[in-house]
């Protein structure tokens, strides 16, 4: 016997069908709830498991469910209606980009339940890491649509003055750090600002956000042993969405059993969640800011989920993957397991549905008119070509000053 | 100058609370190179700590800190081992406040020790500046007196920038003026040597005439600024030595009014020829003194190999080579 290369392949290429046998769906509400001071050794079976509170009937059970039985039907209602602002934005950008109306979009459709639910646990001050798919996080911190917008189209509504690429927002007041599009680098900030927060005893948090790809990236290593070293206020959230571009999970993953099972070598513990499952995002979110703002240590939290969309406008799936591979998901979607559950608790109902995307897309609508007013790529109104120097420092030096009189300001 | 080091960094950890410092071995122990000696023990271990070797960890975290309003003081062992932090420095700290539009900062410090001269073999004597002065949003500082070295960290951790702070080790513990036997005067022999209590600032971006001459200007920084003192001594010519300092931003004010007067320019430094910063200087210095030169510009700079171990002496730009330089320009 010789020694041979492994090369993980997704179960299904395009002229396959959806083949998600692989997947273990463990029943909702299997798994308990563990102290908050858990540790990484006492955490296989959460690292290993699923956590799920809504069944296949959209009731909420098990013991997670119970850690959130006050959540009002105004709670659920309010988390239902991110979601489906944040779809409906979703849409309208993804149109825009195909009219031309600015260079780049990327969705995050099936994924809203993550950023959605666990933003509502955060408090002002708390500070997310994030990457380019969690404008969730925008979405539920109530941040302007007209900012989100004026960002998306670069025009002068940008807060960020067109510096940067769409979708690579910037809100510190929102509790939203500068993204960067190199993978990877805000984990470990995350833990460098959560360090910080220990160090001044502020009572805040970081929350660290990274995609099953870029767990690949040595940063991801950086932050968790970092974060097992100091012991940081820090949420660790990888969003395993099954896709980094075309390449299939198991090329980043490799023999470890999941994601949450990497930091358990690191005596950090870990917790597998579905991610499509809102009321599960709640709970675990709810925990996981409780440990953190508590002094107990970082904790990861692997996400499972699967990226319903395109990575980005420059992607085509279906190059290589099937194309109805989302519907055959196995966890669902989030909006409909929302949706069923609240009307399985007499708080919701189709109409009321119906109703509400209308108004959300009304809303949707009203504010792209007024952002794109402003101006996008078919309809510019150019931001000063002297932004670009304007904040290289603090203060401009010599040289960027005679840079931009040669530029002609 | 490692006592100017710690003592600016124990000026600052006294007088603002948002200052830390941290990096492999600074902790407990003072760092390899004994700067950060006992400033754990003076300003506890929430100020000044030992990390885990890891260089992007040791950057991120700090870029974490710094836009939090912190002031972390980091150092990376040797300017060698930089690399794994490279993307944090290029792509992050360079960039957090132009691409947040002010909402983030990152005013951090980089300290690292560079250059050769002590028998470091290829992985403890490179002079990776150029990779840095490449980088818009980075400012690049290389003292070569001890007293230049407290007033120049002060204001680096004082910046609201990433400042990446080189610092030349061969003269760490004295003056180096080429001598190949290795040998080197103490700082207390020296006049620079003398560094004064407290708080002292030297402005980023203002170089300094170290030699005043009028037939050729040199323009070095580091080592080199000893080096050349001796190559022109050995070569005997009135030369004006121009300290830099400060490479980015860079005073191209005083680089001209001397290349001006002296119509020749010689560039000397440790790192690689090809690309380096020495490149730089002579685009700048030809722009602005093109129709006062009397010469061609002239580089002495280290070979575009890897930094030997055996032969270090014929790497390192030796007073001999400089000295060749300033009489070829005075020839012509």
């Amino acid at each position: 016997m010789t020694a041979k290369l492994a090369f993980p392949h997704p179960p299904a290429r395009p002229d396959q069908p959806p083949d998600f046998s692989n997947i273990v769906v463990p029943p909702a509400g299997s798994l308990p709830v563990p102290p908050l001071d858990l540790e990484a050794r006492d955490a296989r079976a959460l690292a290993v498991g699923l956590v799920r509170v809504l069944d296949d009937a959209g009731r909420a059970v098990g013991p997670w469910a119970d850690g959130i039985a006050d959540l009002t039907g105004d709670d659920l209602r309010l988390g239902l209606r991110d979601m489906l602002r944040m779809r409906a934005v979703d849409r309208r950008m993804l149109n825009a980009q195909r009219q031309g109306k600015t260079s780049f979009y990327l969705q995050c459709t099936g994924e809203e339940a993550i950023g959605c639910g666990f933003q509502r646990q955060l408090e002002q001050g708390d500070m997310n890491f994030p990457t380019y798919r969690q404008q969730t996080l925008l979405i539920a911190a109530d941040y302007p649509l007209e900012a989100l917008m004026g960002q998306l189209y670069s025009n002068e509504m940008d807060p960020l003055q067109g510096r940067q690429l769409p979708i690579m927002h910037s809100a510190r007041d929102y509790g939203f750090f500068s993204i960067s599009g190199n993978l990877g680098t805000q984990y470990v900030q995350a833990v460098g600002w959560a360090m910080a927060c220990a160090l001044r005893g502020n009572g805040k948090i970081a929350a660290g956000w990274i995609g099953d790809g870029a767990t690949a990236s040595g940063d991801f290593h950086s932050a968790l042993l970092s974060a097992s070293v100091y012991l940081p206020p820090v949420v660790l959230n990888v969003v395993n969405n099954q896709w980094a571009i075309s390449t299939y999970t198991g090329v980043a993953v490799g023999k470890s059993e999941t994601y949450a099972a990497r930091a358990l070598g690191y005596g950090i513990p870990a917790l597998r969640v579905d991610g499509n499952d809102y009321l599960a995002v709640v709970a675990v979110s709810r925990w996981a800011v409780a440990r953190a703002r508590l002094g107990h240590g970082p904790v990861l939290i692997e996400w499972f989920t699967y990226r319903a969309a395109a990575h980005s406008t420059s992607d085509d799936p279906t190059a290589y993957r099937p194309k109805d591979e989302a519907l055959a998901w196995p966890l669902g979607d989030p909006v409909q397991r929302l949706k069923a559950h609240l009307i399985a608790r007499g708080e919701w109902s189709e109409a009321r549905h119906v109703q509400a995307e209308a108004e959300i897309l009304d809303e949707v609508i009203a504010v792209q008119k007024t952002v794109e007013a402003h101006g996008t790529f078919v309809d510019p109104k150019p931001i000063s070509p002297a932004e670009i120097f304007r904040g290289v420092y603090a203060d401009l030096p010599p040289h960027l000053r005679r840079q931009r009189q040669e530029m002609g300001y | 100058m490692i006592e100017a080091l710690r003592s600016a960094m124990d000026v600052k950890l006294a007088d603002d609370p948002s200052v830390i410092v941290f990096g492999e071995d600074v902790g407990y122990f003072g760092g390899v190179f004994r700067c950060t000696a006992g400033l754990q023990a003076s300003h506890g271990e929430e100020r000044v700590f030992d990390t885990p070797i890891n260089e992007s960890a040791i950057v991120g975290m700090a870029v974490g800190m710094a836009a939090q309003g912190m002031r972390p003081c980091v150092e990376i062992q040797f300017a060698d081992y930089v690399f794994p932090a490279y993307d944090q420095i290029t792509q992050e700290a360079a960039r957090l406040r132009h691409r947040s539009n002010g909402q983030f900062t990152c005013p951090l410090v980089v300290r690292m020790p560079t250059g050769g001269g002590i028998f470091g073999g290829q992985t403890h004597s490179q002079s990776p500046e150029a990779l840095f002065t490449h980088v818009a949003g980075l400012k690049v500082v290389i003292p070569s007196t001890p007293h230049d070295a407290k007033g120049l960290l002060i204001a680096a951790i004082e910046d609201p920038d990433p400042v990446i702070f080189l610092e030349p080790k061969r003269i760490y513990n004295g003056p180096f003026r080429g001598d190949h036997s290795g040998k080197s005067t103490p700082w207390s022999a020296h006049p620079a040597g003398e560094v004064p209590e407290g708080h002292y600032v030297i402005p980023l971006g203002q170089a300094e005439v170290r030699r005043g001459g009028a037939d050729v200007t040199v323009l070095a920084y580091g080592t080199m600024v000893h080096v050349a003192e001796a190559a022109v001594a050995e070569a005997g010519v009135d030369a004006e030595i121009i300290d830099l300092r400060s490479l980015l931003p860079l005073d191209l004010d005083t680089i001209r009014t001397s290349v001006q007067k002296t119509g020749r320019c010689v560039v000397v430094h440790e790192a690689t020829r090809t690309g380096g910063f020495g490149g730089e200087l002579i685009a700048e210095v030809q722009e602005a003194c093109f129709w006062h030169l009397r010469a061609p510009l002239i580089r002495v700079a280290g070979w575009d190999a890897p930094y030997p171990h055996a032969q270090e002496w014929d790497y390192f730009p030796s007073p001999a080579r400089i000295a060749r330089a300033l009489c070829k320009v005075m020839e012509d």
